[in-house]
């Protein structure tokens, strides 16, 4: 479980008023790049086009096998919820990050995580999601959200995570 | 009278025999075999001090000498205490007799005058069993303040007079210093001499910078920043610490750039959708061409020395290779074909070698094949090392070396091509992705 999960499930089961407050929403694992005031006011996860019901009950990230940027039946699934719900919730628009393992060379893993977000990218534009909405963006191995070296927590770290970044701002 | 060291040049200059040994038995004898060196004994007794607080300066001086020989695996040190004869008068006959008695093969001796800030340094090298000088005596000035740069030129000096090839000391290291845990990791692009002295920072930690890379005559850096948000190729002026960014306007992430050997071209990957490649570019942002076109990833280019050629890797048969081809772009030649996945090529300054990335069985190396792919040698093995970078003279590779676990972090190691001297370099932080200057002038 991820310290972010883990962390949300605390939220959950302590008072939700109080998550509002903390910081498990304001980013992911970005580089600054979730500063969209939707993000500070996540809302509850009851709320169904709230970022809170986005990020933990469709989910927002999908894994890739070692050394791959194709989409798995479940990887898929994920982004078709991701699709209709942005269809749903016209005002977001958002950053697709793509992320690599430590296990590979530096400018690899940022190609690897560039193909990986686009993988998810054009399957969101393919069920109907304007591309005008959508931007990408590649960490390679530069942002883990787990640290261990083991594949517990590679499989973590070879992400697309669909961060909101809120607004028409955007 | 050159005899004693003559083992050590052509033992240099065999590219793959690894480092001859010196073994003697009996004045002037040397046999070289493989796989065994033994490091030639010398001596640098302080050199001598002509004026205000020289003396001080004319000790460390000899300690920074004393540190670049050693450093290299190649020379041993006779320490001081060691020492019968005393060197207190630079112009005096040397007492050979006292040097061979304790078995220093090579003697340097020097002096150090400083007049205000101003700093005048004079050394000669002798070769102690043939009882006379190697070369002739130089002299280099400068201002005080400069005392390092002058240690290392000393340096130079010597370990070109000996092995018969260029030196490495009077260079720097441009890397990216690192703080902070792995998922909280905080990068900024640091300068240093290539010993770890004299660090300054560049660049803030705002923003995650990548693997910084030298204009051919040192004077500028490309890097890869986030500062706009996506990673692009930006190129910072060393002197003023002034930075630009090339093709601000340019849509998705570009990064992995290097310098044409003339310093006007850049080669670098962008990347368009899903597919990262290579293209080459003006520095002064005018005409760009596209050099690969294949939907796979081309990444890691590197020119040759001539700038006629491209080293890169691609992972268009399925893994990452090395591939060559040329400046131009056009047909791609494979040239690694051993087990495993190749990466972060990088073309040796002499130009006949490929220094890489390899990735074999869950474990990292830094390795050496020759331009046709033939000779692999690989020089380190770790849970992870990358990112190889040439000392000037081609002799010596710094590389990234990342430690395992929750507690991981990347710090500095550079490694002879012969696979042995295997050590840190200091920094004064986590530190990855070095890239080394051509010598200085």
């Amino acid at each position: 479980m991820s310290i972010r999960n883990f962390l949300l499930v605390a939220c959950l089961g302590a008072t939700l008023a109080a998550c509002t407050d903390g910081a498990p929403w304001n980013s992911d694992d970005g580089d600054g790049s979730s500063n969209a005031v939707d993000l500070n006011r996540p809302g509850l996860i009851g709320d169904q086009s709230s970022p809170a019901y986005f990020q933990q009950a469709i989910g927002d990230r999908v894994l890739f096998a070692v050394d791959q940027s194709t989409l798995s039946p479940d990887a898929q699934a994920v982004l078709a919820a991701q699709a209709s719900w942005l269809l749903d919730n016209p005002d977001y628009s958002v950053t697709i990050e793509g992320h690599a393992d430590e296990q590979g060379t530096r400018e690899y893993n940022l190609a690897l995580g560039a193909s990986r977000a686009n993988e998810a990218r054009d399957f969101l534009v393919s069920r109907g999601v304007s591309a005008s909405r959508l931007r990408v963006v590649s960490y390679g191995k530069e942002r883990p959200v787990e640290i261990c070296s083991e594949e517990s927590c590679y499989s973590q770290n070879r992400r697309a995570v669909t961060v909101l970044t809120g607004g028409l701002t955007g | 009278m050159k005899r004693v060291f003559a083992g050590i040049l052509i033992g240099l200059a065999a590219l793959v025999a690894p480092l001859v040994a010196v073994a003697q038995s009996g004045p002037l004898r040397i046999e070289i075999t493989e796989g065994v060196i033994e490091p030639l004994p010398y001596a640098v007794p302080d050199f001598v001090g002509n004026g205000a607080n020289a003396s001080e300066i004319a000790s460390q001086l000899s300690r920074v000498i004393a540190a670049d020989l050693s450093g290299t695996g190649l020379f041993r040190e006779i320490p001081a205490s060691a020492h019968i004869s005393k060197v207190t008068d630079f112009g005096a006959p040397v007492k050979y007799a006292d040097w061979k008695a304790v078995n220093a093969q090579a003697l340097i001796t020097g002096s150090v005058s400083v007049s205000g800030s101003r700093l005048t340094v004079q050394f000669r090298v002798y070769d102690v069993f043939a009882g006379g000088e190697l070369g002739t005596g130089l002299q280099f000035a400068g201002s005080t303040a400069g005392w390092r740069r002058m240690a290392h030129k000393v340096a130079d000096a010597v370990y070109s007079r000996i092995t018969g090839e260029g030196g490495y000391f009077d260079s720097r290291v441009v890397f990216v210093s690192e703080t902070g845990p792995k998922n909280d990791r905080r990068k900024r692009l640091a300068i240093m001499d290539y010993d770890g002295a004299n660090v300054q920072y560049l660049t803030d930690s705002s923003a995650i910078v990548l693997a910084p890379r030298f204009s051919p005559s040192g004077d500028r850096v490309l890097y890869t920043s986030y500062e706009t948000g996506v990673p692009q190729v930006h190129v910072l002026d060393v002197g003023k610490v002034k930075k630009r960014i090339l093709r601000a306007d340019e849509e998705g992430m570009s990064f992995a750039p290097r310098f044409s050997p003339d310093g006007r071209k850049i080669v670098y990957s962008q990347t368009r959708g899903r597919n990262t490649d290579l293209y080459l570019m003006d520095i002064d942002g005018g005409s760009r061409k596209r050099l690969t076109s294949a939907p796979s990833i081309e990444t890691a280019p590197s020119f040759s020395p001539d700038g006629r050629q491209i080293v890169f890797e691609s992972d268009r048969s399925g893994s990452q290779q090395l591939y060559i081809m040329n400046a131009e772009g056009g047909e791609a030649r494979r040239i690694s074909f051993g087990q495993g996945r190749y990466g972060t090529p990088v073309w040796s300054p002499r130009g006949d070698l490929i220094a890489f990335t390899k990735q074999n069985k869950g474990r990292f190396h830094i390795g050496v094949m020759r331009v046709d792919g033939s000779e692999e040698r690989l020089l380190t093995a770790s849970f992870l090392d990358e990112g190889p970078t040439w000392s000037p003279n081609g002799r010596v590779i710094m590389f990234t070396r990342e430690t395992q676990g929750t507690n991981g972090r990347a710090l500095l190691y550079s490694v002879d091509i012969s696979g042995r001297n295997l050590r840190p370099v200091r920094t004064p932080d986590g530190g990855s992705d070095p890239a080394w200057s051509p010598l200085q002038n």
